[in-house]
This record gives C-alpha cells, structure tokens and sequence, in this order.
C-alpha cells in the first residue's frame, strides 16, 4: 500500500461502490457496446433537425447576404456576434478543467475532464461558424490568411483584435483536439480489445493508434499531457482575453474598457461550467454513471460558478463606478440610460442579465442546494441564459444609439434566418455529443483507474487505521 | 523485425508488480516492456528507464513558433508591405504579441504530439502485438525477453513466487507493423528466430 498516496477519509470519495479496475472498464465502456436507449435516438432525431433548420438558414443568409438578419449600420453586430462570444465562452469549461485543475492536483477532475473537453470542442466548432458566415462573402474567408498571394502580395491586419481571434481561436481548437485525442488513445485501446464484433475492432484499432500500454509510452503520455496542460492553461485565458479585445481596443462607450480581460474570462468560465452541469445532468442519468460523476463532483462545480457569477458581479458594478466616477458623458449615456434604466427600449435585457447572473446563483452558497440535482439544472440553464444577455447587452445597447442621433436605431430585432443560425448551431453542438456520447468513453477509464486506489469507495477504509496514528509518525511513514 | 521468444508474467495486482519488477531486473533477465492499463507512476525509475525528453523538443518547437510569428509579421509589416494602421509604427511589437503567444503555443503542442507518436510509433493502422487480450483493462503484463543466454525453464519458475496469475511463453513480433487489429494475431512458431 505505500505505493499510494493516502486521501482523507474525510474526503468525499471520487468513485462510488465497491470497484475493481475490471468493474470500472465493465461500467465505463458498456454504453459503446449496448445499443442506445429510445432516449439516445429521440434526442439524436431532434438535434438532427434543429442542425438541418441552420442549415436552411445559413443557405439563406449566403445567397442574400446578412441583410437578411435585419443588421443595418448602426447595429451591426448583433445576434450573430452575441452568439459567436456566448458559444466561445461555453467552450472554456472544457481545457479550464482538463489543463488548470490537472495542474492543481485536483483529483475530481478526472471524472469529467473527457465529457468537458468534448463539449469544448463542439462549443468552439459552433462558435467559428458565427464570424465566418458574418463576413457575408464566406467564400472568400481565407483571405484572413496570411500566405504569399496574387493579391500584391497583399497581408491581412496583424495590428486588428480581429485577426488575432482567428488565431486565437483556431489555435484554441487544435490544442484542444490534440489535448482530447492523446488522452482518448489509451480509453480507445481499452474498448478495442474487448471488442467482439470485427468491425468494431477494425475502427477502434484505427482509433488507438496501436497503442499497447507500455510503460515508456505512459511516461511519455503523462510528459506530454503536463506540457500540453502547461501552455493550455494559458491559451484559455488568452482565448477569452483576444475575444474581449474584440471590444475593448475599440472606442465605442460601453466597449472601451480595461477591465474586460479578466471580466470575460470569468464570464466565460461561469457559463462553461453551467453548460458542463446541464450537459453531466443528463448524460450521468442516460448512461448510467452516478457512481463515477457524484453529486461530489456537481457540487465542486456549482462552487465555481457561485465564485465565477459574483466575480462577473464585481465587474459590472466596477463599469458602473467608472462609469459615474470618468465624468464621461458619453459614458455614463451608455451605462446609465441605454442599459441600467430598465424603461429604455433594451434596458430589460441588463436588468434580467443582472438576475440570472449575479443574484440567482447566490443560491450555492448554500450546500443543500449545491447538490440538490433538480436546483443545479434549473440553475445551469438560468446561467446560460444570463451570459446571453450580457453579451448581447454588451454589443447591442452600445451601439444602437451612438454618437449621430439620426442614426439611433431601437428598431434591431433579428429575422427568423438569424436566429435560426442560431437554433442550427444548436443542433450542431448536440448531433456532436450524441455521436461522442455514443461512441466514445465519457469517462477517462484510465483516469478514474489511476485514482480509483486514493479515492475510491473500497479503499477508504485503509486510510483510517493511519490517520489514528501520531502525526509524528503519520509524517514519517505515509505523507507524501 | 525479427520475432521472439518472450517469457510473459501477468498480475492482478499492482502491489505484486513492482517488487516482481526489481527482481527481474537485478536477476539479469532482459525485461523487453511492461504494459499496464494506467500510468503507474514509479514504475518507470523501477525499470530503469530514462526520463523522457519531450519537455525539451516542446521547448524547441515552442521557440521556433515565437520566432516564426515574429519574423513574419515583421517581415511583412516593415520591409514587404509597410502600411500605417491606427496610427501605429511598422514595427507595433504590443500588437504583435497575441499572435506571437498563439503561434508559440500552436507549435510547441502541435509538435510535441507528432514527435510524441513518433516516438512511441503511434499512427492509425499501426499494429502491434498485445501480450495479454487484458494488458488495456486490468492485468499488467510484464514481458520478459528470451536471449541466447536465458534458460527458459528457469525463468519460468523464477515467476513462481511473485504473485502471477499466470505465465506463459510467446513468441512473437517485437516491434509495430502495418497492419488491423480486426486481423489475426500472428502467433506463429515456425516463422520464429532459433533461440539456442
């Protein structure tokens, strides 16, 4: 046993339920090898419908151009910018849990670091398709990259925010991919060998790029997933940081503001973690993994979003401070009247951004509804609304009414095309993690086996004939 | 690649393994790898093993993304296409640095994964052989080379007291081939090197 480190008994365990490490690959890998429930194809029919509605909707806005969204030129970022920072936002749950709490030791990460990263993916895949198609001639996207061409050569703006979301977020993408690959190979090789049907092994061989389970390989595994940890860390925080520059760098009152770094990263943070709740609610229920996704892990994540939804709560009250405290009229018109008074035409978005966001999740401040499952749902969705708000009060009531009085418009509201766009990304985002829910481990089986001896439910009682010993020799024998 | 004769221990446990692992090693015997469903840490300076180099090819590869995004951008924005936008100079290092920091990260990570499956031969349709149908689930495997000089006999009885579930001897492929492993595994005497 001194080969492990001990856990407190006093912690909660990770793993519920007597198991060995053949019980875990059963139970983690049974939802590849049973056919999926009713649940599983009604849920996978709608997503399907919802992606085919935007399609439909995105043909619409490529042949006729984005005037079919109702932008006009004063507003024009709306639904489709708001939505592009939303789903961007969403994606940094998945590599905040996976890099940052790896790099904190934090042992409940590993029952959902696989599901978050998914999500991560699939939420910054729907979040690219918002710019691209906002450039209106899509087909000429790849002019944002930079490569010799017969153009002059002519380069794209290295000095614009907006060329540095492009690279921030295709960077973003990539690392995340390589981040989730490299630590599917081993759960991969796991399912592969356990096939039974041929055409099973044949894909999953493919998938696991051979991978045998040699001890170099793992020594090298666990370099590089530290590494890739180490720089991911810092690319989440500069994802969000390079969005909000998007805003930020410019000079629009009510976007022209320091503090939005720090403020949309942990805004982003906030609603990541409600969506990864809303996201583990359901498929902990559909598949089955209680004892691997606990109310443990719900409540640590709910503990983040109660730290995350008043720190983004400090943050609006700091723009309203300054707001008053710049002397700044033009300022003060954008914080003051266009968002906090609640009977100008967009002040209800503010106000109900300040309700879902600030003072309902105050609610986990309280552990009973911390692991009240039905409160946490609720609550993931509310959050999730909330963010929308705010980044559509952030975009839209500062611009709608800017410097020209002729050119004030309260009359943007987007067509059924923009937000079918919308909608469709929806449906993206879901077919995706039906298919991952079905085809891929949701849970890191090699993860859960490597802590399934501090943590687990079994194991506990060996901790506590240690923990009664005297701490001189408690320090002696067994810390670590 | 040649085949060989390899002498394969499986525990349960792996309480029984790293002790079963040190003494293999101060035995003698060549331990060709050891394969296990998770990391286990420790188990790498237990084999003698060296520690791995890829933090420093990362660093590497991290470097040479600063320096591409750096070279370019200034390149492009000072000598071939020298423009003013915003007012600032060619040579706007501030503006330069989010894509500096993007590619830097972008090379290091994606560098490091490719020269992590080099490494490792990993690659889609890579096959190699598996000791143990459960070397990916819950036993772990230790496979024991069997050179001119080991007496297999002896080996195999060497096992006896640490704690197997079972020993076997197989002769088989070494290193990776193309191939499926939807396909046979090639467990074939006749193909094999003479051990004398």
């Amino acid at each position: 046993m001194s080969l492990f480190k001990y856990e407190s008994e006093l912690r909660e365990p990770l793993v519920k339920g007597s198991k060995s490490y053949h019980q875990i690959t059963e139970d983690l890998v049974a939802p590849i090898e049973v056919k999926p429930g009713k649940l599983w194809y009604i849920g996978f029919f709608i997503a399907l419908c919802l992606l085919l509605f935007g399609v439909i909707s995105v043909y619409t806005e490529v042949v006729y151009g984005i005037g079919q969204w109702n932008l006009n030129k004063t507003v024009g970022w709306g639904w489709d910018i708001t939505n592009f920072v939303w789903w961007v936002g969403i994606g940094h749950a998945g590599t905040l849990i996976s890099a940052i709490l790896l790099l904190f030791r934090q042992g409940w990460r590993t029952g959902v670091n696989r599901a978050a990263e998914a999500m991560t993916i699939f939420a910054v895949m729907c979040a690219g398709q918002f710019p691209i198609f906002h450039m209106g001639r899509v087909w000429d996207g790849f002019f944002v990259m930079p490569y010799p061409n017969t153009r002059g050569p002519l380069w794209p703006n290295f000095d614009s925010p907006l060329l540095w979301d492009v690279f921030a977020i295709s960077t973003y993408f990539t690392v995340s991919v390589l981040f989730w690959y490299t630590g599917l190979l081993p759960d991969f090789a796991t399912v592969r060998d356990r096939a039974k049907t041929k055409l099973r092994k044949l894909l999953y061989g493919i998938a696991s790029f051979g991978w045998t389970g040699s001890t170099k390989h793992w020594q090298r595994h666990e370099a590089l997933s530290l590494v890739l940890a180490g720089l991911a860390t810092p690319l989440v925080l500069s994802v969000h940081t390079i969005v909000s520059f998007d805003f930020a760098t410019s000079v629009i009152p009510g976007w022209h503001t320091t503090i939005f770094p720090p403020y949309f990263v942990a805004g982003a943070v906030f609603s990541g973690f409600a969506m990864v709740n809303s996201l583990l609610l359901i498929v902990r229920k559909m598949m089955n993994l209680q004892q691997y996704i606990t109310i443990g892990h719900i409540e640590a994540m709910n503990k983040v979003i109660v730290l995350t939804g008043s720190i983004v709560g400090v943050a609006y009250l700091s723009e309203l401070f300054i707001a008053w405290y710049s002397g700044n009229r033009y300022e003060a018109y954008a914080f003051f009247y266009s968002r906090a008074d609640l009977f100008s035409p967009l002040g209800w978005s503010y106000w109900g951004m300040i309700a879902f966001n600030v003072l309902s999740p105050q609610i986990f401040w309280f552990r009973k509804m911390r692991r009240n499952l039905f409160v946490t749902f609720f609550m993931s969705i509310i959050v999730n609304i909330g963010m929308w708000f705010e980044r559509f009060v952030i975009i839209v009531t500062s611009i709608y009414r800017d410097y020209v009085p002729s050119a004030w418009t309260v009359y943007y509201h987007p067509t059924i095309w923009e937000m079918g766009f919308y909608i469709g990304t929806f449906g993206l985002f879901f077919t995706c993690f039906f298919l991952f829910s079905k085809y891929f481990p949701v849970i890191a089986i090699a993860e859960i086996k490597s802590i399934a001896k501090t943590s687990g439910d079994n194991h506990k009682w060996a901790v506590a004939p240690v923990e009664t010993k005297e701490p001189e020799v408690f320090a002696h024998e067994y810390a670590h | 690649m040649a085949k060989k004769k390899f002498v394969v221990a499986s525990f349960d446990d792996e309480a029984n393994l790293f002790p079963a692992v040190e003494k293999t090693r101060k035995a003698g015997y060549k331990i060709h790898d050891v394969y296990t469903p998770f990391p286990m840490h420790g188990l790498d300076h237990v084999m003698g093993l060296r520690e791995t180099s890829l933090h420093t090819a990362g660093f590497i590869y991290g470097i040479l993304g600063t320096c591409t995004a750096l070279g370019c951008m200034s390149w492009i924005f000072v000598s071939d296409w020298p423009q003013i936008y915003d007012g600032k100079p060619h040579f706007a290092l501030p503006a330069f640095i989010p894509i500096t920091f993007e590619l830097t990260v972008l090379f290091a990570a994606v560098g490091m994964v490719y020269t992590f499956c080099w490494l490792c031969q990993l690659a889609p349709f890579v096959k190699k052989h598996i000791f143990h149908p459960r070397q990916t689930d819950d036993i772990f495997v230790m496979a024991v080379e069997c050179t001119a000089q080991t007496d297999v006999a002896e080996l195999e009885r060497f096992f006896d007291d640490k704690g197997t579930v079972s020993v076997e001897i197989q002769e088989a492929e070494a290193g990776w081939w193309w191939g499926r492993f939807d396909k046979e595994q090639q467990i074939i005497n006749e193909n094999a090197v003479e051990v004398l």
